[in-house]
């Protein structure tokens, strides 16, 4: 536009602006960029339905280990949540975080990953490791690179490991719900199915928890030595199918998780090449939480299908490489941890497809 | 996503076509065929990755015939609404212009301007324009006594394909989905270039819009008319009109159209129903659902054999060409909660956006939002006192709970927006970089390809602005091209 045009313009618009004043317009009008409607699922709304999604388990707990389940479970919730709020605070950053869910998710899995048995102090400490250290030093939601329970986990293996690998509580048929009530740790007696396999064989397991069909069922549904929330693959199993159901997570990696483990484990597990057994392999440790609910951790794992798939599948052999061959009867949380820190490579190798074909010459 | 059938069969078998209608070119090593008519509701077309299903809320207009306004008081033009070079004025202030007189124009890519009332030139003035901001535009103050202009249909088969396109030209016609593109430069393709399909796009997939479905509904006859005026010029016979299934009345029309009529003079006309998908409009997106090409990234369409149009460009040809009417005006969706009386107008280009909500009976008290074009790629305005352009399909007026005002969160990493992209881009990775300041190392996220439909935005759970991201990452990566 030339001056002479733009002073035109100018004068006119005074011009316009003497004759008549400006419509009467709506009071006060948002403005923003497209899209101007968004739809319902919210990070808030995702979380707390993998909070829901992860409650059976800890009902069924509370009746097969007792009543302790349930308090060391918000014990640690309100430690992670806790130190969301107290980090926060202290940084300068806004504490609402706390309301999105995420902090109670990762209380309730620290909850789910540590044995019934331990003393009430230790997931505290657990849940500041978990959030102040992995996650708000990191730079909050979205920024850690490690999953925050595991990380828990793994700090309070290290640091009280007599605790952490020997709290276990046998699983009560009758419901005595508040019979290891008070006693804490000296109620310890006995050990998980991975441990006496590790440790003492086949033999001893199947004299120990029955035969291999009582294996099976038992451990199924819940009845077994374990984690909290570990133990039960039926309803953890019902829990992560929801969330697939509902499209918050896909199957890739709960899929290529537990398939490699049964895979592996059939391969090297037994007396030679493929005389493993694959089926008490997933049934057993914390295989099937960590294939629904910690690998499919959307911050810490490869948003594409075929980075997904090479994600469980890693964890699927770490897992079984370190039962068999490491110093832990379990290997599930390290696993998950080691693989990790490699999702943003597998993000950048593993892209999507594109739309567009590229140019063909002299196009 | 519709079933794919994945052949290398000849597609004319297909289709139905002639034989003599090639698909020769484009992505043909591996195309990607649907069944075209053999389709029930599960097997329609589609696009093959990505897009979003947002509630469609068209029931608010859909059924409702479109009304004429009266001329309002003043209009003002707009000088550049096209893809181009803008207007310049031919008329001074205080000359006295008919309707349909050309009163700006443009010497190279562009498209003429028509008045569209009788009435006195007030001058150059400024309007707002819902995404430059203000624009120089032409006013025009209406005389009360002028008659409306009368228009009668000529026999077009006589006239020559360089005729057709001057018709087309001076008419002003340009591509009245959004882009603006003028529809007589898009036609006038070099020889040398073989076409073999015409699509129609009245897909329509932006939720709330519905002009385009009352005019496929209103008009068919001119559509189906204006789409042999088409295939005229480009010299070929194949032409599908490419249809969302929800809006089965349309497709209907246009089969009884299609079916009735006499002089087909061997133009094979078809409509291809298609699965109601958000961005199934998109031009990469309606060629791939119609035909199972993929344009390459950065090309023109007709390197793939393919010129679309819009619908309702398709009925602005017919009026050009059988009518001699210049396209000045249109019919323009009025909807969402926030509007009295929700309606399709045929308005004058140029009317203010608050002379038609008068019109109309006003806003309601919880209004909080208006938006020039759809939901999903339109602009919000602060001001009613905007005009209509030949591009303005809808204006929505949304409600206070209808909007998202909330502040967004880091990205989660959930892959949902890579999951809905159709062109197969990464917003995620582009807006952590962006928000890191890298804007200008993203061009390995697509982001050239993106044409920001916005579907990753729609579905991200931590609410991020993610259009905005792909956007300033574009305007980052041309000002590093730039240096």
């Amino acid at each position: 536009m030339t001056e002479s045009e733009a002073t035109t313009v100018e004068a006119a618009e005074k011009a316009i602006a003497a004759e008549e004043p400006p419509k009467a317009i709506a009071p006060e009008l948002f403005v923003s960029i497209s899209p101007h409607f968004k739809n319902t699922d919210s990070v808030s709304k995702i979380m707390w339905t993998v909070v829901a999604c992860l409650m059976p388990p800890l009902v069924l707990s509370v009746f097969v280990f007792g009543f302790q389940t349930l308090i060391i479970t918000l014990v640690s919730v309100l430690s992670c949540v806790g130190t969301e709020y107290v980090a926060n605070r202290c940084l300068g950053r806004s504490t609402d975080s706390i309301k999105d869910g995420s902090a109670v998710i990762t209380g309730v899995l620290l909850a789910y990953v540590i044995p019934p048995g331990v003393p009430y102090w230790m997931p505290i400490l657990g849940g500041v490791m978990a959030i102040y250290v992995t996650k708000v030093l990191m730079g909050g939601l979205g920024y850690n690179m490690f999953n925050p329970a595991l990380i828990g986990r793994a700090f309070l293996v290290a640091s009280y490991p007599v605790a952490m690998t020997s709290a276990w509580l046998s699983p009560i048929r009758d419901a005595a719900v508040f019979k290891y009530m008070g006693s804490g740790a000296d109620a310890v007696s006995t050990a998980t199915p991975l441990y006496v396999l590790k440790h003492y064989g086949f033999e001893a397991l199947i004299e120990r928890f029955g035969s291999l069909s009582v294996i099976y069922r038992d451990f199924f549904l819940g009845l077994r030595p374990g984690c909290i929330g570990e133990t039960s693959a039926f309803l953890l199993i019902i829990g992560g199918c929801f969330l697939i159901y509902k499209r918050y997570v896909t199957w890739h990696v709960p899929a290529s998780v537990i398939a490699s483990v049964a895979l592996f484990t059939w391969i090297f597990g037994g007396e030679g090449f493929f005389a493993g057994n694959p089926l008490l392999a997933i049934l057993s440790g914390g295989v099937i939480i960590g294939a629904f609910f910690m690998a499919t951790d959307y911050v810490t794992s490869p948003t594409q299908a075929t980075g997904k798939i090479i994600f469980g599948v890693g964890i699927g052999a770490l897992t079984v490489l370190i039962r068999l061959k490491g110093g832990y009867p379990e290997g599930v949380c390290y696993a998950i941890l080691l693989m990790n820190p490699l999702t943003p490579a597998l993000d950048r190798w593993f892209r999507p497809k594109r739309f567009a074909p590229e140019p063909e010459e002299g196009a | 996503m519709g079933i794919l059938v994945f052949i290398n069969a000849a597609p004319h078998k297909l289709y139905g076509l002639p034989n003599n209608v090639t698909f020769d070119r484009g992505g043909s090593k591996t195309t990607r065929f649907q069944i075209g008519e053999l389709m029930s509701a599960e097997t329609l077309s589609t696009f093959p990755m990505g897009g979003i299903h947002p509630p469609e809320s068209k029931e608010l207009t859909e059924k409702l015939a479109s009304e004429v306004m009266p001329s309002p008081k003043r209009v003002r033009l707009i000088l550049k609404q096209h893809v181009g070079a803008p207007c310049k004025p031919l008329v001074k202030k205080k000359d006295k212009v008919t309707e349909g007189d050309v009163v700006a124009s443009v010497e190279k890519l562009g498209a003429n301007i028509h008045a569209p009332v009788s009435g006195t030139v007030k001058g150059v003035q400024n309007a707002l324009h819902p995404l430059v901001g203000n624009a120089p535009a032409l006013a025009i103050e209406t005389d009360p006594e002028a008659e409306p202009k009368t228009y009668s249909p000529v026999d077009w088969t006589g006239f020559s394909r360089e005729e057709l396109l001057a018709k087309i030209k001076d008419a002003g016609v340009v591509g009245m989905g959004g882009a603006g593109f003028p529809a007589g430069f898009k036609l006038d393709v070099r020889p040398d270039v073989k076409l073999d399909t015409l699509i129609l796009n009245g897909a329509e997939c932006e939720p709330y819009l519905t002009s385009d479905h009352r005019v496929m509904l209103e008009h068919t006859k001119d559509i189906v008319e204006g789409a042999k005026i088409m295939l005229k010029i480009l010299g070929i016979n194949y032409c599908a009109i490419g249809v969302e299934n929800n809006k089965p009345d349309a497709i209907q029309a246009f089969n009884k159209t299609i079916a009735e009529d006499s002089s087909k003079n061997g133009y094979n006309i078809v409509v291809k129903p298609l699965k109601v998908q958000y961005p199934q409009g998109s031009a990469d997106q309606i060629m791939q659902a119609v035909t199972g090409r993929a344009r390459p990234a950065g090309v023109r369409s007709s390197v793939i054999g393919i010129i679309l149009q819009n619908v309702y460009t398709t009925k602005a040809v017919y009026d050009a060409v059988a009518l001699d009417k210049p396209l000045y005006e249109r019919i323009v969706t009025f909807t969402g909660k926030g509007i009295k009386k929700p309606a399709n107008v045929m308005v004058k280009v140029g009317t203010s956006i608050a002379d038609i909500v008068e019109y109309l009976g006003g806003t309601t008290p919880d209004l909080a939002k208006v938006i020039a074009g759809g939901p999903m790629m339109g602009f919000a305005v602060s001001s009613l006192d905007i005009p209509i352009t030949k591009t303005t399909s809808g204006v929505l007026f949304l409600a206070k709970d209808e909007i998202d005002i909330e502040p967004h969160l880091p990205c989660i990493s959930c892959g949902f927006c890579v999951d809905v992209c159709p062109m197969g881009l990464e917003p995620n990775q582009t807006s952590v970089y962006v928000e890191a300041g890298r804007g200008k190392d993203t061009e390995e996220f697509g982001v050239d390809d993106c044409f920001l439909c916005g579907s990753c935005a729609y579905v991200c759970p931590a609410k991020r602005p993610l259009v905005q991201f792909m956007t300033i990452a574009k305007n980052d990566l041309r000002a590093a091209a730039r240096k």
